[in-house]
């Protein structure tokens, strides 16, 4: 297990691995499509100390509001490919050393994680409670009446946040790994009668 | 007696909460093929101790509490109308509870409505029977799996699928290989042949009711079912998409009956935190399953 502080630095990103298992400590901020959007189309000043060398966490969590605190109930990640036509872009104009989420993502996204020092972590999609509890404090939240609980941008501080990097910034992915295996299987599959 | 609402959010908590006794052992038998030191085996004992740790707190399995899909039966001496009213009832309160994430957004505003109760939101089922009694089945279906559901319409050269059960199979391999990682497998594909567009995607998540062990009635359904259960496992897809044995835990078919013009295939695919719940209401006793 590599632990990995926020802000983290290029040179340690630039040191994973695809396949390296990692805990994530620090501040980073929540956000899926229509933050994703925003992000891209407007200059988002609010959130750019947060990315600065820190991670965007693909994830509509269930929020819980006591007394005015909020805290995260459940809180897996959501499917980032999605995010694929926005990333790159975001990953160079706030720079962010890492993105987690589910499923992986495709070309440009890699690309952007090469050139820039970032990588992709993949949480495990559905593990809501035990991510959740990873979660230790809500620091904040931007947009949420406009964007609403699943699409705000939330600000919180993770402890041992456990993921696994499946795109390095040395241009390799686990997903392209398995889509080329899969693929050959596949073919198998559909070929014979 | 307590309220028709109260027993519903009960079901959706249920639902919500804890992962069906089919599924959980499904998902253990495939992590002892697995293997512990595998990623594909840690990755599902994981997912399970996830399962557990969500029961024990009466918290979501998943945060994508997903789309609810209620099936109603209900009997002469209920109102169709008191029924939707407290479904409505119980979807609001268990928002609040924060047994559902607020899932319902207005696609021209943006607007999330806050308590998943929008147009068209839950979906509900009716039909009516003529022995009394209120049995209701639920299923919570999530987004990420909803957006890799496909519909095929046969014949389609590219797949070399023609109007048969072998174009069928093909359907079946295509979608679930272009879903890879994407629907949070092992997944459970619900497969609708026949229809129109619209009831035969009804008739793929109708599908996903079944139990993971039972048995197809048709006999060549059933065939096509274990055949593509053992071919889907086949493309080393596997839990989450990081590789491995286990890309589907179940296939179920179902068929309409078509036009002559016409021949879809409807693929649903349901993720591994496959929620459903069910519950009689008979002679003032109620039941969960």
């Amino acid at each position: 297990m590599i632990e990995i502080r926020l802000p983290a630095s290029e040179e340690d990103i630039r040191k994973l691995k695809v396949g390296d298992e990692v805990a994530v400590t620090g501040v980073m901020i929540t956000g899926r499509d229509t933050a994703h959007k925003y992000m891209v189309e407007e200059s988002a000043d609010e959130v750019r100390e947060v990315l600065k060398g820190g991670m965007i966490y693909h994830c509509g969590p269930v929020v819980r509001k006591d007394n005015g605190t909020y805290s995260f109930v459940a809180a897996g990640p959501t499917t980032s490919i999605r995010e694929e036509p926005y990333e790159a872009d975001i990953i160079e104009k706030f720079g962010v050393r890492g993105i987690i989420g589910k499923g992986g993502m495709a070309g440009r996204t890699l690309e952007a994680c090469g050139k820039f020092g970032c990588v992709y972590l993949h949480a495990i999609g559905g593990l809501a409670v035990i991510l959740a509890r990873s979660v230790k404090k809500v620091q904040g939240v931007h947009k949420l009446e406009e964007f609403g609980t699943p699409e705000a941008m939330w600000v919180i501080e993770v402890d041992a946040f456990p993921a696994v990097v499946t795109m390095d910034s040395h241009g390799n992915s686990l997903h392209d790994e398995i889509l080329a295996k899969s693929e050959a299987e596949y073919k198998k599959l559909i070929g014979k009668i | 007696m307590q309220k028709l609402s109260e027993h519903f959010l009960e079901l959706i908590r249920r639902a919500s909460t804890i992962l069906p006794e089919d599924v959980r052992k499904a998902m253990e038998d495939a992590a002892v093929r697995e293997g512990k030191s595998s990623s594909a085996g840690s990755t599902l004992l994981k997912m399970l101790e996830n399962a557990t740790e969500a029961e024990k707190t009466s918290t979501p399995i998943c945060q994508d509490t997903g789309t609810l899909v209620f099936y109603v039966h209900y009997g002469p001496e209920y109102r169709q109308k008191a029924i939707q009213d407290a479904i409505l009832e119980a979807t609001a309160d268990a928002t609040a509870r924060y047994y559902l994430r607020p899932n319902a957004v207005d696609p021209v505003t943006g607007k999330n409505s806050g308590n998943n109760i929008g147009n068209g939101l839950p979906y509900i089922h009716f039909d009516q029977g003529e022995k009394p009694g209120l049995s209701i089945r639920l299923m919570l279906k999530g987004g990420g799996s909803e957006n890799v559901g496909a519909q095929y319409k046969l014949p389609d050269s590219n797949l070399g699928a023609g109007r048969d059960l072998e174009g069928v199979r093909r359907c079946a391999i295509d979608a679930v290989f272009q879903a890879q990682g994407k629907g949070c497998g092992p997944g459970t594909i619900g497969l609708g042949i026949g229809g129109d567009r619209g009831t035969a995607f009804l008739e793929s998540k109708e599908q996903l009711f079944r139990a993971l062990d039972d048995r197809n009635p048709d006999s060549l359904l059933a065939e096509l079912e274990d055949r593509l259960y053992r071919e889907l496992n086949e493309l080393g897809i596997g839990p989450m998409g990081f590789g491995g044995k286990t890309t589907v835990l179940g296939v179920k078919i179902g068929t309409r009956h078509r036009l002559p013009a016409c021949y879809f295939v409807s693929v649903s695919y349901i993720c591994w935190a496959y929620r459903r719940a069910s519950m009689i209401l008979k002679e003032g006793k109620v039941s969960y399953d």
